[in-house]
């Protein structure tokens, strides 16, 4: 018997006479043979060490960007990660506990979902944000589909800006498809950045459900919010904010400010490692008036039978489990652990903490700036005039998956390709810079650019 | 058994109320001039309030959630039985695994050249789903089992119109998880009932009548939410196929029968595996999960990119594919999820996941043994890995499934699932899972028999359970009509 499991050969005996079974052939008796098989194309299992020793290797196989210089971003950032959140993700209370059904023994995992809310819409400038969603991109498409449910099914345009993280935009088309949306993209301007005009000429009148931009856009550019805010409401659509790097948070305004009636995205950068993509945190934030026809969990306070402070889930009517067909989404979890990492992180690295974080973001990015226009060679900011918080586009002597591979061969992840997944922009390199970004690594990069020329 | 806090522990919030400025986390110290953001950013995006809560030390964080973690319970303390929801142990060797630093800083937009050990994790673990399931293709890409649902369903949708044949429908039978119809729905389909015939399985009769040519699929939970498993399945994937459908199992159940059964002998084109049931990956207070589809030969065209693809010792990645449903969400999936499945997966192999399955089916059938002769078991049919009692008994004297629930938190265990299956009033859904010791199942057992004759002599006790808890009973009604989500400055 193997020790992940609770019996051995003398307890299932034992158990199997109590319950007046002959054998454990006699327990599977209602699975018809035609559909069983003696065992499975598997091996056996393996010892322990034998494992540890399989999974150490595959690991190794993986050259880590945290020992090289690394700039890579492009929606995955490489933020300061307090020892405090894998300390509070390993208590065994979190991380092995389940769904807050019973909040009478729950209230950790719920008040600490609570505090994620309230941190939530402190920040995007909201009025109610959700326990959490799977990711960025599943956010965005509960964005969308919020819209269209608020919008009561009339209106069937969705309008994305280019400039919203492609993968995000193509996980929108898979689902917009099926529940027969219209999806129309509106190309980036030559400054980066979506143009408003054009939000609102390709809005039409009462016939999109929402216009979606990213701010900090895919390139790295703070797209003027007040201006989609404004477009979207005179063309009867709601305006969505999506953010891809939570940390310009510290600096920038959320969407709240100027109108938007959804800001959601993801919060990866608070926390959570970068994990070759997943588990990630979506969020999403949105109105009061809204509030019944949001997507995911949500937690609320109340109180108990002595009418003391309590937490629990609340408007559960709105899920799948009580409304079924008619739900707002088929989503049955959030995205728990990852929000208590963000809450934790919130909360070490603090208000100032957080803005001194974003402030040192922005100024090694403009360190950056000021340092590639300094170079001679052929490497360019793409859009050297547009405000940008972390993240720039360059472009060089050649596609930017060939640069990014030849400055790997050099020992620098320069950055993310800017059309690995198309667009209208130059070819080139995303770099992204953080506030563990060092002046060495920055050296390195430029040396690295030199000797790609 | 958890207990009252002596002192409630107060909301980050109202911490530092005098907004003192205190050390947080010390940031690493930066030697670029510093930008006043308003020379470079527009001024009117700028934030003007302070972002976040208010200062405090590390040690006030750490008490912080050391507090708030005292008020959980969790598998680590006793029996979890939440049927359908296989509480199983989460092994350690996951947990470290899944921090090794090769797999935790991977960028997901390195080049395939330099992650080849996570695109193989991937990869192995393709395989190894396709091994225990006796599917021809799988994608690991969808975040949790209802995800995993859609993906499914988007791809029985693809295959349909590849070959020019539009339907409108899925059948569910009215036994399925709420998650079933609402996937269908979201897919663009009606969701039509299926009754359960009498003895809680599939009414073969109705569902032959109901399997017209409109039908997409038909999803079924194998076993049921009641424990059944399905007698007819072969033959209902055969009437299902013959009529130019498709059949979506849900695999939420798989523990009952992984390592003995093949849901590819079953018929199925597309099922989704919860890698946080079956496969061991911890529940994390609600996510992140992890339901990956395994899929039939019909579907393998349409699996969401981007794929990995094996040449020789090169693993590399596929992107675009105009067969694909495309992707399901960003990137490759819960990729640290993956890595814990892996590591059971190889601890336990086909020998493991045999035992793993018999244990999960003999405790089922050992709680239905003692408990019989104090609940009602509304269906009779061979249990498997759960069995659902209701609470009719217990009403007799006024006392109801959610009182039973409240009053074993009393006796220190979490109570069963009683949301569903709604074919059962008042149900009482037990899953024991295999982890623990024969002794913790047997103390579950009592409690569940004490509380059985609590119900008939002082009924009162149990109707005003908990009484043992961090808090009593949550006014839950009240949290509805008075929705107060987040909190506020105006709160202090």
């Amino acid at each position: 018997m193997h020790p992940w499991i609770g019996a051995g050969d003398d307890d299932r005996r034992r158990i199997l006479s109590e319950i007046g079974l002959g054998s454990t052939d006699d327990l599977f008796s209602a699975i018809p043979p035609a559909v069983c098989v003696d065992r499975v194309p598997l091996a056996n299992g393996l010892d322990e060490q034998a494992v540890r020793l399989e999974l150490v290797a595959m690991a190794l196989a993986n050259l880590s960007p945290d020992c090289r210089p690394s700039f890579l971003g492009a929606g995955v950032y490489r933020h300061v990660q307090p020892s405090v959140i894998d300390a509070v993700l390993s208590r065994a209370e979190f991380f092995t506990s389940y769904t807050p059904y019973q909040p009478e023994i729950a209230q950790g995992t719920l008040q600490a979902i609570y505090e994620f809310q309230t941190l939530i819409c402190q920040l995007t400038g909201m009025e109610v944000a959700n326990a959490s969603l799977y990711d960025g991109a599943t956010a965005l498409i509960e964005a969308v589909l919020f819209a269209h449910r608020v919008r009561r099914g009339k209106a069937q345009r969705v309008v994305l800006a280019e400039t919203v993280h492609p993968m995000y935009r193509r996980v929108v088309r898979t689902y917009a498809d099926p529940a027969g949306l219209e999806v129309l993209m509106v190309p980036a301007g030559g400054d980066g950045r979506v143009d408003p005009t054009t939000l609102r000429a390709a809005a039409g009148d009462e016939s999109a459900c929402c216009i979606a931009v990213q701010s900090p856009n895919f390139l790295g550019i703070v797209e003027d919010l007040p201006a989609v805010a404004n477009v979207a409401h005179a063309a009867g659509a709601l305006a969505v904010q999506v953010v891809a790097e939570a940390a310009s948070f510290g600096l920038l305004a959320g969407g709240g400010a100027f109108g938007f009636d959804v800001v959601c995205g993801e919060a990866q950068s608070f926390g959570i490692p970068s994990g070759f993509g997943g588990p990630h945190l979506g969020f999403f934030a949105c109105r009061n008036k809204d509030v019944r026809q949001m997507p995911g969990r949500l937690v609320g306070e109340t109180v108990d039978s002595r009418g003391d402070r309590a937490y629990c889930l609340t408007l559960s009517t709105r899920e799948q489990h009580i409304r079924r067909a008619k739900a707002t989404s088929n989503i049955c979890t959030n995205q728990g652990l990852m929000a208590l990492a963000a809450t934790v992180w919130l909360e070490t690295v603090g208000g100032h903490g957080l803005r001194d974080l974003a402030a040192a973001c922005l100024a090694r990015s403009e360190d950056l700036k000021r340092r590639i226009e300094a170079a001679a060679g052929p490497w360019r900011l793409a859009f050297p005039t547009s405000p940008t918080f972390n993240e720039l586009l360059i472009t060089g002597p050649g596609e930017g998956a060939e640069l990014a591979r030849r400055l790997a061969d050099l020992g620098v992840l320069a950055g993310v390709p800017s059309r690995t997944w198309g667009g209208s922009w130059p070819d080139g390199l995303l770099v992204a810079v953080t506030e563990r970004t060092t002046t060495s690594e920055v050296e390195a990069l430029m040396d690295g650019l030199g000797r790609v020329s | 058994m958890k207990r009252r806090p002596i002192r409630p522990e107060p909301l980050i919030f109202e911490r530092n109320p005098a907004r003192a400025r205190r050390p947080g986390f010390r940031l690493p110290s930066v030697d670029v001039p510093a930008v006043d953001p308003r020379t470079v950013l527009p001024p009117n995006l700028l934030r003007t309030d302070e972002p976040g809560c208010p200062d405090v030390s590390e040690m006030e964080v750490v008490q912080h959630f050391h507090r708030l973690s005292q008020l959980n319970y969790a598998v680590d303390e006793g029996l979890y039985p939440l049927g359908s929801c296989t509480m199983k142990y989460n092994p350690r060797l996951n947990e470290e695994t899944a921090r090794l630093q090769g797999f935790t800083s991977a960028h997901p937009l390195q080049p395939a050249a330099q992650v080849q050990g996570a695109l193989r994790l991937i990869w192995e673990l393709e395989r190894a789903l396709e091994a225990i399931t006796g599917m021809a293709g799988v994608t690991l890409q969808p975040a949790a089992g209802a995800h995993g649902e859609l993906a499914g369903i988007l791809m029985i949708r693809k295959a349909l119109e590849a070959r020019g044949d539009v339907r409108e429908e899925v059948l569910v039978p009215d036994s399925a998880h709420g998650t079933n119809p609402a996937t269908a729905a979201f897919a663009g389909y009606r969701a039509v009932e299926v009754p359960s015939g009498d003895d809680g399985t599939v009414d073969m009769a109705a569902l032959e009548e109901l399997m017209t040519d409109r039908v997409a699929a038909v999803m079924l939970t194998v076993p049921n939410t009641l424990g059944l498993f399905e007698p007819r399945i072969v033959d209902i994937a055969r009437l299902v196929h013959d009529r130019g459908g498709l059949i979506y199992m849900d695999g939420a159940n798989l523990n009952a029968f992984a390592g003995r059964a093949l849901p590819g002998l079953m018929g199925a084109d597309a099922m989704h595996i919860n890698l946080h049931k079956t496969f061991s990956t911890p529940h994390g207070g609600g996510g992140p999960g992890a339901g990956p589809v395994v899929v039939s030969k019909a579907l393998v065209p349409h699996l969401p990119v981007p794929r990995v693809v094996r040449n020789g010792d090169i693993f590399t990645l596929v992107q675009d594919d105009p067969a694909s449903i495309g992707p399901m969400r960003g990137f490759f999936g819960s990729f640290l999820i993956l890595v814990r499945a892996l590591t059971y997966i190889w601890s336990l192999g086909a020998d493991g996941l045999r035992e793993m399955s018999e244990v999960a089916v003999l405790y089922a059938n050992l709680v239905r043994h003692r408990l019989a002769g104090a609940y009602h078991l509304p269906y009779d049919g061979p249990s498997l890995h759960e069995v659902v009692f209701d609470d009719t008994r217990q009403t007799r004297h006024d006392v109801h499934n959610t009182d039973i629930a409240k009053r074993l938190l009393d006796y220190g265990f979490h109570p069963p699932t009683m949301s569903f299956p709604l074919i059962v009033h008042g149900a009482l859904m037990i899953e024991p899972a295999e982890s623990v010791a024969p002794e913790e199942v047997e103390a579950f057992c009592n409690a569940m028999l004490a509380i059985a004759r609590e119900a008939e002599e002082s009924p009162d006790l149990v109707r005003s359970a908990p009484h043992d808890t961090p808090v009593s009973r949550v006014d839950e009604v009240r949290a509805a009509r008075k929705l107060k989500v987040r909190w506020t400055p105006e709160d202090e």
